[in-house]
C-alpha cells in the first residue's frame, strides 16, 4: 500500500485498528474528536467496537474491563479528559494491565484551548495517576510517527502489562501529512494466557488468573509495588528513544525539543547555521523514560556552553533536562502555552538571547 | 525548496478542500506535504484559512507565518494576508469578491473573477476549483495534469459532479495562464 494522505486524528483511529485494536472506548472533546467520528465509522466495518461512555471515568473503566479480559484497547482523549481517566489509569497500572491512551493535548490548566500546546507533560510523566503509577510515554513529531508510535503501542503495553500513552499536540491531530502503514500487527496479546481473565476453559494452563489492584496484606502490596517499579526499572534500559539533528557540527547550544516544538526548532537551526550559529537539537520520542543520558552526552561536547528546553508550556520538561544536565552547564527554558506555536524566528531570538 | 501556499475565504468557499486537493496532488508528485488548517474556535461564515507546505525535504516547521502564495476567496483574507506574503509569490485575487488590489509591488498578483466563472459553468461551489486551478497554473507549483488527475479523484465517489469540476479546472487554467 503507498502514501496516503491523512489527517493526524483519523490516521490515529486507523493505526489502531491495523495495529489489531478492535475496542475503543472514548468521549468527545477537542482537538481529537476526528477519531472518535473516524472510529464510529470504522470499527463496526472491521467487526470491533466503538463506544462512548458517559464521561471519561467511566471510559477508563471500560478499558480497564477490556484490558482484564486480554483485549486489545485503547481510548483518545484531551486533557480534562485525561485528568478524569486518571483514577481509572491507576487501577489498570496497579492490576498490571496492557492498554494505550493517547492525549492530544489541550493548552493550560482548567478547560483550556483548543489549539496546539504541551500542557500535560508533568501530568503524563510524573503524575498521571495516584500511588506513583507510571506510564511509558511517546511524543511523535508528525503523522507518520504518530502512527507508528500507536502500532509499537500496543505491543509494548503487552510486554510490560502496563499502559502506554501517547502525548501529541492539536496540531499532530489536525494536520494532514503523507502516510505509509506499517503491516498490521495480529490482533490478541501474545502472553494474555499468563494473566487475562478470559475463562478457564479456553487456556492451555490450568492456573487460576486474578486482575486486581487491591493488596491489603502490606507485605503483599509493598511486592506489588516493587514489581511495577522493577517494570519501570526495565523500560529505561529498553524503551528510550530519541533523535539528534544537526548534532554532527560545534553546536554551542544545544535545544531539547520535542513534538511539533521540535519541528519548529529544526526550521530555526537551518536558519541559525546560514547566519554562522551552531545549534544542536535532541528531541525525546520517548518522555517517560526520558533520556536522560543521551541529553548529558549531548551536552558534554565541548562546543556546546547552554541548554534550552523549548516547550509549548510554561516550563515542564525543563525539569527533566536540568536533572540530565545536573548542573554542568546552565539549563534555561523557553516557551509559550496559549495555543500560539512559537516562530522559528521566536525560537532564534530565544537561543540568541543566551548569549553564548 | 519549499514553498507554502495560503488559502483563506469565508467558511464554506471550499477553502481546506482546494487545500487539501493541492496537498494530494504534491504528494503524488512525490513531494513532502503538510496540509494545516486554522480550527480556532470559529463560527459558520467566519474566516477559514489553510496552509499548505510543499518540499523536497522533509518538512520542518509546519506553521508558517509569512507564506510565499496567497489565494484570497474574500476581502478580509486579501487584507489580513497580503502584507505577510513573502516577495516574489503569486497572489490571487477574487475579484467577484474583492474590489481592492493587494498593495504589493512585490508579488505576481493574478485578479480572477472567481465566483462569475464558477457562475457562468453552471454552479457558484466550484469557484473553489476555478481558484485552485487559476493558481497552480500560475504558480506551476505543481504539474497541471497531475492537478486534473487529483481533482477527478476528490470527486470520485460523486461522479456525477466531474465534469463540472473539469470545466472549472479548465476555466481556471485559463484564467491562470501567464499574459502574453
Amino acid at each position: 500500500m503507498g502514501k496516503v494522505l491523512m489527517k493526524g486524528n483519523e490516521a490515529i483511529g486507523e493505526a489502531a485498528i491495523r495495529a489489531g485494536c478492535l475496542n475503543y472506548f472514548a468521549y468527545p472533546i477537542t482537538p481529537q474528536s476526528e477519531v472518535a467520528e473516524y472510529l464510529s465509522r470504522r470499527m463496526p466495518e472491521v467487526g470491533g467496537v466503538f463506544l462512548q461512555g458517559e464521561s471519561e471515568v467511566a471510559v477508563s473503566y471500560m478499558i480497564f474491563g477490556a484490558a482484564a479480559a486480554g483485549a486489545r484497547v485503547f481510548t483518545t482523549s484531551s486533557s480534562p479528559g485525561i485528568s478524569l481517566m486518571s483514577e481509572g489509569v491507576s487501577y489498570i497500572t496497579a492490576a498490571q494491565c496492557p492498554a494505550v491512551f493517547v492525549n492530544i493535548m489541550r493548552g493550560g490548566p482548567g478547560l483550556g484551548g483548543i489549539l496546539p500546546s504541551q500542557a500535560d507533560y508533568l501530568q503524563a510523566t510524573k503524575g498521571i495517576g495516584h500511588g506513583g503509577c507510571r506510564l511509558l510515554v511517546m511524543a511523535p513529531a508528525g503523522v507518520q510517527e504518530a502512527v507508528e508510535m500507536v502500532m509499537m503501542a500496543f505491543p509494548l503495553a503487552e510486554k510490560y502489562r502496563n499502559p502506554v500513552i501517547i502525548l501529541g499536540d492539536g496540531l499532530i491531530g489536525q494536520m494532514m501529512e503523507p502516510v505509509e502503514f506499517p503491516d498490521s500487527l495480529g490482533s490478541e496479546p501474545s502472553n494474555k494466557d499468563d494473566w487475562a481473565t478470559t475463562g478457564m476453559d479456553t487456556r492451555k494452563s490450568t492456573k487460576r488468573n486474578l486482575v486486581r489492584s487491591l493488596f491489603l496484606d502490606p507485605k503483599q502490596l509493598n511486592e506489588n509495588n516493587l514489581v511495577l517499579k522493577a517494570k519501570y526499572e526495565r523500560m529505561k534500559e529498553e524503551e528510550i528513544r530519541y533523535e539528534k539533528y544537526n548534532t554532527d557540527s560545534d553546536y554551542k547550544v544545544l535545544i531539547v525539543s520535542y513534538g511539533t516544538m521540535s519541528r519548529v526548532c529544526k526550521t530555526a537551526i537551518d536558519q541559525l547555521k546560514e547566519e554562522g550559529l551552531e545549534v544542536g537539537l535532541i528531541r525525546p520520542q520517548t518522555l517517560f523514560p526520558f533520556p536522560e543520558i543521551a541529553v548529558r552526552k549531548t551536552a558534554e561536547k565541548d562546543s556546546c556552553k547552554a541548554v534550552i528546553s523549548i516547550e509549548m508550556s510554561m516550563g515542564q520538561m525543563v525539569e527533566d533536562v536540568q536533572m540530565s544536565i545536573q548542573g554542568k552547564l546552565p539549563v534555561s527554558w523557553y516557551g509559550k502555552c496559549g495555543g500560539d506555536i512559537p516562530t522559528p524566528e521566536e525560537v532564534i531570538d530565544a537561543v540568541k538571547g543566551l548569549n553564548v | 525548496m519549499q514553498s507554502e501556499v495560503m488559502f483563506a475565504g469565508f467558511g464554506g468557499q471550499g477553502i481546506l478542500l482546494s487545500a487539501k486537493i493541492l496537498a494530494y496532488a504534491a504528494m503524488e508528485e512525490g513531494m513532502e506535504v503538510a496540509w494545516v488548517p486554522s480550527y480556532g474556535p470559529e463560527m459558520r461564515g467566519g474566516t477559514a484559512y489553510c496552509t499548505v507546505v510543499v518540499s523536497d525535504k522533509p518538512i520542518g516547521s509546519p506553521v508558517i507565518r509569512n507564506p510565499l502564495h496567497l489565494v484570497a476567496m474574500n476581502r478580509p483574507s486579501l487584507e489580513k494576508f497580503a502584507p505577510v506574503v513573502k516577495p516574489n509569490g503569486v497572489i490571487l485575487i477574487n475579484s467577484s469578491l474583492i474590489s481592492i488590489v493587494s498593495g504589493r509591488n512585490d508579488v505576481d498578483e493574478l485578479i480572477v473573477p472567481v465566483n462569475d466563472i464558477a457562475t457562468k459553468l453552471g454552479n457558484v461551489r466550484s469557484a473553489n476549483i476555478v481558484a485552485l486551478s487559476a493558481f497552480v497554473a500560475r504558480s506551476k507549483i505543481v504539474d497541471f495534469d497531475i492537478l486534473r488527475e487529483s481533482v477527478k479523484k476528490e470527486f470520485s465517489k460523486k461522479a456525477k459532479l466531474i465534469p463540472l469540476n473539469m470545466e472549472a479546472v479548465k476555466a481556471g487554467e485559463e484564467a491562470g495562464k501567464p499574459k502574453g
